[in-house]
């Protein structure tokens, strides 16, 4: 390995380090939320450890908390962890990897790895470092917030009278809000709120999000029929 | 098993397999441009509707209450481009100081 590419890997592990440590400040929400919504401390810690998706995790413990079933909350869970499925198979030819190490890689395979690897793809060797470092980083401090959030909310007697069950809708529109790049998503995600709130009074909470997949497939057939 | 374990358990295991299959299925199934620009969308309307849903639903029930005046201030805490945890957070703060004077539920 020549200086350059050694200047250029301390550079990656660095922003691989800053990645981590921003998403998991927004573990700490993660861990607030998903206890004051009824889950344990022990199950809050597996879901950042297992399902490792933030927004699969709000999903769960979202809809859980304002009443829905496992079986809403887990197909809601599911369907916005496609994308990481995508993602896997995006950089699978990269990482070029085998065994062991392709679980390992599988459970790491999240927006930030696969955008940093995405991000450093003119050079193979640091695309597959850049995966790993941030990787490895945001799950180690998606996890520690997490436990920290949760610890700091078992105190809380009432979490409403903290706001907190206000806080799950910003987290989600927070989540939404950079992924809002041109018209026509603008447009889908209006829509798929209307149905959702349309359908709230007559179905089973967690029900409406699921229905709102439909908004998508009609879209996301229209627009591949269109091209 | 408790309904929150089973939902725990559960979508952790199918979110890996999610993540192992596309390390192990060949790319032509998934890169059909149908099921592209279909699974592109998902977390658009998923996240939207979830976003819907926190904000006014009570059970069944369809309410407006302190969490619509946060999710309000968290969209111009959006355009001001703050962090993540600030939005949550701040969105959090306000409805609590509304509850805390009785200006909203």
């Amino acid at each position: 390995m020549n200086i350059s590419s050694h200047a250029r890997r301390s550079t990656v592990t660095r922003n691989a380090i800053g990645v981590g440590l921003a998403t998991g400040v927004y573990g700490i929400s993660f861990g607030a939320l998903a206890v004051t919504s009824g889950f344990s401390f022990a199950q809050t810690q597996v879901l950042s450890l297992g399902l490792f998706s933030g927004a699969s995790q709000f999903a769960v413990v979202g809809i859980m908390g304002a009443g829905g079933g496992a079986i809403a909350a887990i197909a809601t869970s599911s369907l916005l962890g496609v994308r990481n499925g995508l993602y896997a198979l995006s950089i699978a030819n990269v990482l070029k990897l085998k065994g062991f190490k392709k679980v390992i890689a599988s459970q790491l395979t999240i927006d930030e790895s696969t955008a940093m690897s995405i991000a450093n793809n003119d050079d193979e060797e640091m695309s597959r470092w850049a995966f790993w470092a941030t990787g490895i980083s945001v799950f180690v401090f998606w996890n520690i917030a997490t436990a920290i959030g949760a610890f700091g909310a078992s105190f809380v007697a009432d979490p409403k009278s903290l706001g907190l069950d206000a806080a799950v809708g910003a987290a989600f529109l927070a989540l939404l809000w950079p992924r809002l790049i041109n018209k026509q998503i603008r447009v889908v995600g209006i829509l798929a709120g209307l149905l959702a709130l349309g359908l709230t009074p007559f179905v089973q909470p967690g029900i409406p999000v699921l229905a709102s997949v439909l908004i998508a497939i009609a879209m996301g057939l229209k627009n591949a029929s269109d091209k | 098993m408790e309904a929150r374990w089973i939902a725990v358990i559960a979508s952790s295991v199918i979110a890996f397999i999610l993540k192992f299959s596309g390390n192990i299925v060949p790319a032509r199934y998934l890169e059909q441009p149908k099921i592209k620009s279909i699974t592109a969308l998902v977390p658009i309307v998923m996240l939207s509707a979830l976003v819907v849903v926190q904000t006014f639903a009570s059970g069944q029930i369809l309410v407006i209450d302190a969490r619509l005046v946060a999710l309000l201030f968290a969209v111009i805490l959006l355009i001001i481009r703050a962090p993540f945890i600030v939005v949550v957070f701040g969105a959090a703060a306000l409805a609590a100081i509304l509850r805390y004077f009785d200006l909203i539920n």
